[in-house]
């Protein structure tokens, strides 16, 4: 049985700083996950990628990811995401002390 | 230690400048990422899950103290003041920005020190016993021969593109505390009958996804060979090793699906004709090497009655090793603090080790693959002295050994290929076993997590292993029991199912409540007891008598 759709964003990571960064619905690139854009439908996940991937002197690593819509923008749904929306359990550092 | 020669200091800073120039051209759109990933990753450049990642090679962990400082000075200024010293003997900044990583190299490349080699598929960072030089059970300081194998291997051309990753790694004493067997080629230092120092040779060791233990492919080398016989074991390999598969390239697959007799008829063969082509290793440079590793100039001060207060006799208890010298000991400093990282120093800790190495341990420190620092040559005059700087840098912890020195990989708290966190899960159980006398109640114990299957935390070595996966979104921890990383190296074997996040830790102190109840004597070890007993009764603690046989 084909595995149901979850909504996508896409994410990957800056090249110069090396951080976390979601596609936005105005064709630019946001740290904050809740600002993402998100595609609803697997042809949009398609265009969504398509559009990340343009920016190849900017971000690198570009793929989709699974998140949960909900009033407060789009959240991760895979734990590997929630982790990479805040930074490491071990300090307070990363997008979690720096947002 | 080890000096640089005029030409190594030529050759990393040549390599930081054609660095710096491969940056400016990934800047400005000359190279595209698929260009530049091989070559950030031939200077130790990794981008993780939050940031970049650089790591450093620390040749058989060998460090002085400008060197520690120095590495003090980038956490400072490049990073977010601490470095995380890993089990391959590298330290690895977690928050480097691409722009200046070619100033962190050249500040390493000022102190002799450089990335090369610390990824990609070739001869890695060799390792060495941490006491080398200073143990009292040592047959010969292993050193030289690492540091020939680095001259040897470093920019080799070819063996730069191999079939995959290759790590060496050498111990001098019979008592093997570099996991030699855990290596694709380990080196143990023996004598042979007439007393001629030489190496008992095994390949074919490695963790990952198949883990295996080294097989003796030659009982005893002579010295002047070593180059020759590595050059016919990397050739056979490069020429035969799997390339279909990065999983099954490693030599451990080889050696298992060629056979050790075979395989040993090809490196045999093969080494007759390196040594017809290959002139022995050259003494001249032997020489100089032995020389520039040459022992310190030894405080002859009578080393005093231990009059010792409780918690330095502690200290004294566990994180203190015969030194070769009777009036020296070897120190271990513990960078597993209670509810800490493991490996994990801070800068002002940097440089506390590189002020004790200066003043007290013959301006030497040593990185050891348990992830712990090492002031090898400490009179036993001035140990309360280290003792009380120690504990001034937060640095006493006197656990070596014991259950809350536990090795941890970085896990998905840092590492793009993990599948679950490590560093939680060791924070937690070193927390909950606090009480340094209840840990020296248990006993020695290794715990050894990893945070995927590649095994960085050595988990299949462990006493207890414990892996993290990826159970269908959720993190889930395996355990193993029973591995051991040293010259009676094993295996461990999973016990059954895994354990969510919240029943990792619990689970571990059942099987040490278990150990507690079933151990014969106070003296005998977790390991002892495992291999008395067998998996029976820890397969009870963890999953009941019902239902340990469905455990699977």
């Amino acid at each position: 049985m084909a595995r149901k759709f979850l909504p996508k964003v896409a994410t990957g990571n800056h090249l110069l700083e090396g951080d976390v960064v979601y596609f936005t619905a105005q064709g630019g690139w946001t740290r904050l996950h809740e600002e993402a854009a998100v595609a609803e439908t697997p042809e949009a996940a398609d265009a969504l990628l398509a559009q990340a991937s343009a920016f190849p002197q900017e971000i690198v690593g570009v793929y989709l990811a699974d998140a949960e819509l909900t009033e407060e923008g789009p959240q991760p749904v895979h734990f590997r995401e929630a982790f990479r929306t805040r930074g490491p359990s071990n300090y307070f550092h990363g997008k979690q002390a720096e947002l | 230690m080890y000096d640089y020669s005029n030409f190594d200091a030529d050759f990393v800073h040549s390599r930081v400048a054609e660095f710096r120039g491969q940056v400016e051209r990934r800047l400005d759109g000359s190279l595209t990422e698929d260009e530049f990933k091989p070559l950030r990753l031939m200077n130790g450049l990794y981008l993780q899950l939050h940031a970049y990642m650089l790591r450093i090679a620390v040749p058989y962990g060998t460090l002085k103290s400008r060197q520690m400082r120095q590495l003090a000075y980038i956490a400072d200024t490049w990073d977010k003041g601490y470095g995380h010293f890993t089990t391959r003997q590298n330290i690895q900044f977690n928050w480097p920005k691409l722009k200046d990583v070619p100033d962190i190299l050249e500040a390493l490349a000022d102190v002799e020190m450089h990335a090369i080699q610390t990824s990609g598929n070739c001869i890695r960072n060799v390792t060495a016993d941490h006491f080398a030089g200073a143990a009292a059970d040592e047959i010969e300081d292993p050193r030289p021969t690492a540091e020939l194998i680095r001259q040897w291997s470093t920019d080799h051309p070819e063996f730069a593109y191999l079939p995959r990753k290759f790590k060496v790694a050498v111990t001098g004493s019979p008592n093997d505390r570099a996991v030699t067997k855990a290596h694709d080629i380990g080196l143990r230092m023996v004598r042979n009958e007439a007393g001629e120092p030489g190496y008992e040779v095994v390949i074919g060791g490695g963790l990952g996804r198949t883990p295996m233990i080294g097989k003796v492919v030659r009982d005893f080398l002579p010295k002047a060979d070593l180059l020759a016989y590595l050059e016919a074991i990397l050739q056979v390999y490069n020429l035969s090793g799997r390339r279909d598969n990065k999983y099954k390239a490693r030599i451990k697959i080889l050696v298992h699906e060629t056979g050790l007799e075979e395989l040993r008829e090809q490196i045999e063969a093969n080494f007759e004709r390196q040594s017809r082509l290959l002139p022995d290793v050259d003494p001249a440079i032997v020489a100089r090497i032995e020389a520039s590793f040459a022992e310190p100039e030894w405080d002859t001060r009578e080393a005093p009655a231990p009059v010792l207060e409780a918690g330095l006799k502690s200290f004294v208890d566990t994180n203190v090793t015969a030194h070769k010298q009777p009036n020296y000991a070897i120190v271990s400093v513990s960078i597993k603090p209670i509810g800490g990282t493991p490996g994990d120093a801070t800068s002002a800790q940097m440089r506390a080790l590189a002020d004790l190495a200066e003043k007290y341990s013959h301006d030497e420190l040593r990185i050891s693959h348990e992830q712990n620092v090492i002031l090898p040559h400490v009179h036993r005059a001035d140990i309360p002295a280290v003792y009380a700087a120690l504990r001034e840098a937060g640095l006493a912890t006197a656990n070596i050994g014991l259950v809350s020195d536990i090795i941890a990989c970085p896990g998905m708290d840092y590492c793009a290929l993990a599948t679950a966190r490590s560093i939680p899960i060791a924070q937690q159980i070193s927390e909950v076993f606090s009480d340094l006398d209840a840990q020296r109640d248990i006993g020695p114990l290794k715990i050894k997590i990893s945070g995927c299957i590649n095994a960085c935390g050595h988990h299949h070595v462990g006493h207890i292993g414990i892996l993290g996966l990826d159970r269908a979104g959720v993190e889930n921890y395996q355990i193993t029991l029973g591995g051991d990383g040293t010259e009676t190296a094993t295996i461990g074997e999973r016990t059954g199912h895994g354990f969510a996040y919240d029943e990792i830790v619990p689970a571990v102190e059942r099987l040490i409540e278990t150990y507690l109840e079933i151990r014969e004597t106070a003296e005998e070890t977790f390991l002892q007891t495992y291999r008395r007993t067998g998996a029976d009764p820890f397969k009870t603690a963890l999953y009941g008598e019902e239902n340990k046989a469905n455990a699977a």
